[in-house]
């Protein structure tokens, strides 16, 4: 009977939903927000990613509340799964240490993939105001080269809780301590300081860069963290 | 009745509809947990896209200013996007609490069938309040047989 | 272009139908990143750069890796799908 009723309701709102989509004016949406944003947007924040413009100026304050959404979760999740995986950590790392032979060719290739992976998630997440990419996901290359080793190997890798939980704290302080200090001297939270700079070079659109930079500093940790949790051979301290 | 033309962005509002519907079914008629977290992850993809294609304009380019650029050129509707940027992000962080709750459900039921963890929570539930078992799926049955031998 | 478009559309459709119902659980999650990567395609064929990016790096790549983690904890090994069909 619930089967049944589901199917209903499946049906029923894929009707409804393709009869809107059908009477919608496609591809040429009035874009009331938008015009106004892309008029204004290279005279009030100069930088030439608009949507890093939106994402870190004029919805900055959205950001910082993804932001603490992503480290809800994170939290929740070490929550969840902190207390029974902490027993057995001697024997995983005897393992490891006996994997390590047999993945020789593999641990050697991430050995060189690393600072590749460094540079390329520093490069998107610095750029973040003049092309596309930003600070999420250079973020996530940045938590994928950190941990990766950990993942190929369990329990050889053994990264610093501390260091992890210091790098999240530290960029989401950043982050709120800019903001405030726009508070302070030009009125608007996450208002963008320090002069627009020159159009289109890596030092314009003000304080764009850094906040990009707190960003993809505290998503990277806090994702590197979760996968550390998830793989579940961190050394709990 | 309306003619349907077929173009692309026609197609690609069919797909981003038929995506969102597949994730819903999934979500509501299989008994997996875990594939009912994928089904999740597939709902969401079908609404990011629909969400992104509500800001495609006909020739409009990207939201990027370059050097080159001609003063009357149309762009794309850059809040969509935006919005979808962190929807994505916020979409992992949702991934990994539902993998974190299913782990808690796994170790305290050890199976991820939907029925049989509702027939195991429904028996503690009846153990901790001091109730005798419940039995709701066989209880139409006995009900019959108790009215037929009192008839 | 139509019919790339057509064509990317028919493999998201036809590998979300996969998520569904492939009986071997990892076939299930590489296709949800299958699934990810043709939307990657249509972001960029829809001149949408940034989201393209961020459905790459995170909705086909880490997504699926937390996935792919959280199956491992669950106990469905690769070697088979016997366990996950018992399961299913």
């Amino acid at each position: 009977m619930t089967k049944y009723t589901s199917l209903l309701f499946i049906a029923g709102l894929s009707f409804l939903l393709f009869v809107i989509v059908g009477y919608l004016p496609i591809a040429e949406n009035p874009m009331v927000a938008g015009k106004a944003i892309l008029g204004s947007a290279q005279q009030e924040v100069g930088s030439a990613n608009i949507v890093t413009s939106v994402v870190l100026a004029y919805r900055g304050l959205d950001t910082l509340g993804e932001l603490s959404i992503l480290f809800a979760a994170a939290s929740v999740v070490g929550l969840l799964l902190g207390k029974s995986y902490s027993t057995d950590s001697v024997k995983t790392q005897k393992s490891g240490q006996a994997k390590e032979y047999k993945q020789f060719v593999v641990l050697k290739s991430l050995d060189l993939l690393f600072p590749m992976l460094l540079v390329v998630g520093m490069y998107i997440i610095v750029h973040g105001h003049l092309t596309p990419g930003g600070g999420f996901q250079g973020g996530v290359l940045l938590a994928v080269a950190f941990s990766m080793r950990s993942i190929v190997n369990p329990g050889s890798d053994k990264k610093n809780h501390y260091s992890i939980t210091f790098i999240e704290g530290f960029a989401g302080f950043s982050f709120i301590l800019i903001g405030v200090l726009a508070l302070i001297t030009d009125g608007n939270f996450l208002q963008p300081l320090l002069g627009k700079g020159e159009f289109g070079s890596l030092w314009s659109a003000g304080t764009l860069p850094l906040l990009y930079l707190a960003v993809g500093l505290k998503v990277g940790a806090e994702l590197a963290g979760l996968l550390f949790e998830l793989n579940g051979e961190e050394e709990r301290v | 009745m309306m003619s349907i033309e077929v173009t692309i962005e026609n197609i690609l509002y069919f797909g981003a509809i038929s995506l969102s519907l597949i994730g819903l079914f999934g979500m509501m008629m299989l008994q997996n947990v875990f594939r009912i977290l994928l089904s999740l992850v597939l709902l969401e993809a079908g609404a990011n896209l629909l969400l992104v294609l509500s800001g495609v304009r006909i020739g409009g380019v990207a939201p990027i200013i370059t050097e080159g650029m001609s003063a009357g050129v149309v762009m794309n509707d850059p809040v969509p996007q935006a919005l979808v940027l962190t929807a994505i992000v916020i979409g992992v962080g949702i991934q990994a609490l539902a993998l974190a709750l299913i782990f808690r459900v796994k170790r305290n039921y050890g199976t991820l069938d939907l029925r049989k963890i509702r027939e195991k929570l429904e028996k503690d539930i009846a153990v901790s309040n001091e109730v005798s078992a419940p039995g709701s799926y066989q209880a139409p049955e006995k009900l019959t047989e108790s009215t037929g031998a009192n008839q | 272009m139509i019919w790339v478009v057509a064509l990317i559309v028919c493999i998201m459709l036809v590998a979300a139908v996969m998520v569904l119902f492939v009986p071997n659980m990892i076939a299930a999650v590489v296709a949800t990143s299958v699934v990810s990567l043709a939307l990657t395609a249509i972001f960029a064929i829809v001149k949408a750069p940034d989201v393209a990016m961020t459905e790459a790096a995170i909705g086909a790549g880490l997504g699926s890796l937390i996935l792919a983690l959280g199956l491992k904890r669950l106990g469905f090994n690769q070697t088979g799908g016997s366990q996950g069909e018992e399961n299913d």
